[in-house]
């Protein structure tokens, strides 16, 4: 069995600066994955790469056994890989409804339709039904984007992502900024992915790496610096080197 | 948020975007009404209809996919010169085919030139549409053989319309030709901006990013998008040339580019309406101020320029507010007032 997502020999180089160096990274179907590693390690840049907004300078990527090192952002979504932000990319003037209903067309082929109305069909809308319920948005669905509190739009920053019912999820520091107390909103979608869906969470927080992931690899200037299960990583002297050494708390 | 939510609010949710507002049906039944409450001023009417036209083209491509255009004229004039030269020539004498055919050449160039204003910024954009409008004007003036150059297009007679209606010189077929264009390209944009087509267009204007994010094929949209438009400005610019009978270089002309975006700040972006509204306005004030003044209508159009901009649209709708709660107080549908702020 293919891997969900894989990269083979991943180099991305910014003049003389390294910001990928030789990733070959392994995504089994249905992980709970973590990336991990200090600031500046290249996280968001191997995002970047794997989502197609940055072309590597070497190396290639497959989705569940296709090459999509040359395939477009879309084409790779598409393909069923999707992405959240780390900082929230959404629609400010479209409503939560507006926007997820969008997501699903798109998915199930419809997106280019012009002539008829949106929310026509009864299939989009029992998935925007369900994607508005399970993520809690249905009481602001009418709502501009753009006037809604942070954490509604961090939730929306992820149920637009899992609208597209992807088969490989980027998770990009889901809880960034979150309020404490509306953490939990984010925890429980996160726990309530599918379980075949392969999940590769980016995330800074340790308490929310351990809760969730079951694999994880540590990322330090740009290449693959250990992987393994969480209980490893933690007792592992070199991580906490590695965060501790560059002045960060683990 | 215990209880299950309806599959009918979602519906009644997208369906909101796309209902009719009676504010609608009003302006069309006063703009049906023109047609026979009017009749001395049909020329003018006839103008706005066409600069209505005109401007809801390019609000198709700036309200909706956010491509900023100072060249739209571009597109204009080529549908002026092809539905000049069909009638000319004698290719296609019946106006309204010509008119179809004339807005499918303008298309085609709007597609060839749309891969010009997919990527860069709206400086870009810009001087990259301002370039095409440019060029055109002097292909049309190069060949003068063919368009007649600085001399315009001379000796075009137009052929009845359908076969039936003449063209008078009093511009009551003109008006109603016009009107009638008018009214069913837009209803057809309407249909468009309110589709998952249109939605998307809006998605790619706030944030392309996560557009391409969500597997919307940006590019592929600003192609269509831009097709669209170039093809309702190539038909603006034909019912110009068969309804005045001639096309000139000023079809071209940087200055329709400019006062179509003059046209789309008076009347605002994103609505379709406002392309029309603004229309109206400015050709009337165009029509009234030169009436007092010839020479300094410009000088009245620029001043109203920068009340607009400095006292904002938002500000307008502010003091407008009133009349807004009293529009939605008379809507059938009863739907809550907007809110102070919208």
């Amino acid at each position: 069995m293919p891997a969900a997502l894989e990269t083979i020999a991943l180099e991305k180089h910014f003049g003389g600066l390294v910001a990928s160096s030789n990733v070959s990274l392994r995504i089994e179907p249905g992980a709970r994955h973590a990336l991990i590693g200090p600031n500046g390690a290249g996280k968001t840049t191997l995002v970047n790469l794997l989502t197609g907004v940055l072309a590597p300078t070497s190396g290639r990527i497959l989705l569940e056994g296709t090459d999509i090192t040359a395939l477009k952002p879309h084409a790779r979504v598409a393909r069923g890989l999707a992405r959240t932000f780390q900082i929230n990319q959404l629609f400010a003037e479209l409503t939560p409804l507006e926007a997820v209903g969008l997501a699903v067309s798109q998915r199930l082929g419809r997106g280019g339709d012009w002539w008829q109305p949106a929310g026509a069909r009864s299939q989009v809308v029992g998935e925007v039904v369900d994607i508005l319920e399970r993520f809690r948005l249905a009481d602001v669905m009418h709502e501009p984007t753009g006037i809604l509190p942070y954490g509604r739009q961090r939730l929306l920053e992820i149920a637009l992502a899992v609208a597209g019912a992807p088969r490989v999820l980027l998770l990009d520091e889901p809880a960034a900024g979150v309020p404490e107390e509306e953490r939990h909103v984010i925890l429980d979608s996160l726990d309530a992915l599918p379980s075949d869906v392969a999940v590769l969470l980016i995330e800074h927080d340790m308490d929310l790496v351990f809760r969730f992931a079951r694999h994880i690899s540590v990322l330090v200037n740009g290449a693959l610096f250990t992987q393994g299960p969480p209980e490893a990583i933690a007792r592992d002297p070199r991580v906490r080197q590695v965060y501790l050494g560059e002045g960060e708390h683990v | 948020m215990s209880a299950r939510l309806p599959a009918s609010a979602v519906r009644d949710g997208f369906a909101a975007r796309a209902r009719l507002h009676p504010l609608e049906v009003v302006f069309w039944l006063a703009a049906l009404g023109t047609v026979f409450l009017l009749p001395g001023r049909h020329l003018l009417l006839t103008e706005i209809a066409i600069l209505g036209l005109f401007a809801l083209s390019l609000d198709l491509i700036l309200g909706y996919a956010g491509i900023v255009s100072l060249g739209h004229a571009a597109f204009f004039g080529f549908g002026a010169y092809a539905a000049g030269l069909l009638a000319k020539h004698g290719l296609l004498a019946e106006p309204l085919l010509a008119l179809i055919v004339a807005g499918l050449a303008a298309g085609a160039l709007g597609f060839a030139t749309s891969f010009l204003v997919l990527r860069g910024s709206d400086l870009t954009r810009i001087m990259v549409t301002l370039g095409v409008a440019l060029v055109l004007r002097e292909v049309a003036n190069r060949y003068a053989w063919l368009t007649g150059g600085a001399d315009g297009l001379q000796g075009v007679e137009m052929a009845p319309l359908l076969g039936r209606w003449r063209f008078d010189m009093f511009g009551h077929t003109a008006y109603c030709y016009a009107l009638c264009v008018l009214f069913v390209l837009f209803v057809l944009a309407r249909r468009i901006v309110n589709s998952p087509f249109g939605l998307s267009l809006q998605a790619i204007r706030g944030n392309p990013l996560r557009a391409a994010a969500l597997g919307i094929p940006v590019d592929r949209r600003l192609v269509a998008v831009y097709t669209l438009s170039a093809a309702y400005a190539g038909i603006a610019g034909a019912l110009l040339t068969q309804t005045t009978a001639f096309a000139s270089l000023s079809v071209f002309d940087f200055e329709r580019s400019a006062d179509l975006l003059l046209v789309l700040i008076i009347g605002g972006t994103g609505y379709l309406y406002g392309g029309l509204i603004g229309a109206i306005v400015f050709k009337l004030m165009q029509d009234y101020l030169a009436y007092l003044t010839p020479q300094y209508w410009p000088f009245w159009i620029g001043l109203l320029l920068v009340a607009i901009v400095l006292v904002g649209r938002e500000r307008v709708a502010g003091w407008a507010l009133p009349l807004r709660r009293l529009v939605a107080r008379l809507d059938w549908r009863g739907r809550p007032a907007p809110a102070a702020g919208e």
